[in-house]
């Protein structure tokens, strides 16, 4: 079972390198969205017992991150017309390695956190920090608006990873309502991306940070 | 004068398949685009036929422009003969012969490299420069994978260094090995060997001025060093060790054979990338053994 788990993880760890060194906005929101379906097929793997509210919460993880909310990305990039990061602030070469020394780091210094015995063999916390840290990356490297949001989607799916070791402490309630917020969160995106790309004719937030009347 | 008997054949089976390997692909690539394609022996031909020619030497080259190849060539047959082909074990064998394939290789490129700037011409420098500057990061990848080899089996020595990875690390280690392959030989992602559009070419242009024997030199060192890393991707990849002696030499020659048509394959299907898309592509390489050797290090899980 840890092995299948592990694997999944590591398997989620790849797909962040991915998304750090594609300049293609499709890749990146496919490896988001496919790393999204593998955070949601975690817990089934965990649960010792089968329980269909864990179940339930899989369910709905892997359909919000697995088809709605890339479907919305890919319609509102439609709209604005753009597929391409091109001038990241961060080149892809560096934030590759950022991210793999990241991914080092978290594993080679996991084992200083006191963590409980039964999670001391997954790669849960590595790969939480590795993901979140790919998060940052994107959010802070990139230039386009959804690049960006792609950036803050594997940084929840980073801060859903940690949360798994809890899964058995924290309600389910708290699952799903982070769920809902972040598909109306690209919702609501997906339409500010289309009103942005109109008002200043790019996507490009560095234009955003000039206030005027 | 036992060991020399057991050497003949080895380095005949090193000298004699390796320009088979090219001829494979260009077969392979023809097929893929409905051309019948030179002989699958066609290297063997050309290089007789460049072996009874003469040289041309600028007046500016010295004496090195001639001499170069042959040094290049030697170090790569070396670098062959530490190799071991599966059941059939390597030519040689000692504590730490990895480093010295890595460095020997390494000496190979230098002297094809330092050949190439003998002929004064800015064109070829420049072939020389993409070269080498590929090759930082390509042998960032080899060094990895060496290391992570190394760390699996806990020896510096290529005859037990190359015994089968498991699991992930195995997969990672076949995907790094193969883009380095695709890299240290010049095929298609990273460089176009049929092109002759000035601008692209990498290897080639290194060797654009070389005739004769030199040039036969190099062609054949070229087919002994994709012979090369086609055996290494392959011994650390797959457990030949664990079968029985015709299984694991037939196994190897299917190995190879596939990844040559692997080559082929990618070389049909994919076009060169723009030379700024390299370093990235040579990163995942390096990363891609990287994690490899994270995951032999913690031994599976930490």
């Amino acid at each position: 079972m840890n092995s299948n788990l592990n694997l999944l993880i590591g398997l989620a760890m790849g797909l962040n390198l991915v998304a750090l060194g594609s300049s293609r906005l499709p890749t990146l929101i496919r490896a988001m969205s496919a790393q999204g379906v593998m955070l949601g097929v975690m817990p089934l793997l965990m649960d010792h017992e089968p329980d269909w509210r864990v179940a339930l919460v899989a369910l709905a993880t892997i359909a919000g991150k697995g088809l709605v909310i890339p479907s919305l990305l890919r319609r509102a990039m439609r709209t604005v017309q753009i597929d391409r990061e091109l001038d990241p602030l961060i080149g892809f070469v560096p934030s590759m390695l950022l991210g793999a020394g990241g991914a080092i780091a978290a594993l080679a210094l996991t084992h200083l956190l006191p963590l409980l015995p039964e999670h001391a063999g997954l790669l849960l916390v590595p790969g939480a920090l590795a993901t979140m840290l790919t998060g940052f990356i994107l959010l802070i490297g990139r230039t386009k608006a959804i690049s960006q949001v792609c950036g803050y989607l594997i940084l929840e799916n980073g801060i859903y990873l940690f949360g798994l070791l809890l899964i058995k402490a924290m309600p389910l309630m708290v699952e799903a309502g982070v769920l809902l917020d972040v598909t109306v969160g690209v919702f609501i995106i997906g339409i500010i991306v289309d009103r942005i790309q109109r008002a200043f004719d790019s996507l490009d937030t560095r234009k955003l940070t000039a206030l005027r009347e | 004068m036992n060991s020399i008997i057991e050497l003949i054949p080895r380095l005949g089976c090193w000298l004699l398949l390796a320009p088979l390997l090219p001829g494979i692909i260009n077969k392979v690539k023809a097929w893929v685009a409905g051309r019948r394609g030179p002989p699958v022996l066609q290297l063997y031909y050309d290089l007789a036929r460049l072996w009874r020619k003469g040289v041309v030497v600028s007046t500016l080259a010295s004496p090195a422009f001639v001499i170069l190849p042959a040094v290049a060539w030697v170090a790569l047959l070396g670098a062959a003969m530490l190799v071991p082909l599966g059941p059939a074990g390597a030519c040689l064998s000692f504590r730490g012969d990895a480093l010295l394939m890595v460095y020997l290789l390494a000496l190979g490129r230098f002297c094809t490299a330092w050949a190439a700037l003998e002929t004064g011409s800015a064109f070829e420098g420049m072939g020389a420069v993409r070269e080498v500057s590929y090759a930082v990061l390509a042998e960032a990848a080899m060094v990895a994978a060496v290391l992570s080899l190394s760390v699996q089996t806990g020896s510096i020595s290529l005859a037990t260094m190359l015994a089968p990875s498991v699991g992930a690390s195995a997969a990672l280690l076949a995907a790094g090995l193969f883009i380095v392959l695709l890299a240290e030989n010049c095929r298609v992602p990273f460089d176009d060997p049929n092109t002759h559009l000035e601008l692209t070419m990498i290897h080639e242009v290194m060797v654009l001025d070389h005739s004769g024997p030199p040039l036969a030199a190099i062609l054949h060192g070229a087919a002994l060093k994709l012979l090369l890393f086609s055996v290494v991707l392959t011994q650390a990849v797959l457990p030949l060790t664990q079968l029985s002696p015709p299984a694991a030499t037939g196994l190897l020659a299917g190995s190879v054979l596939l990844v040559t048509v692997g080559v082929g394959l990618v070389e049909s299907l994919l076009a060169r990338f723009a030379l700024r898309r390299v370093p990235l592509l040579l990163t995942t390489a390096f990363l891609l053994c990287l994690f490899a050797l994270l995951v032999a290090w913690k031994g599976g899980m930490p």
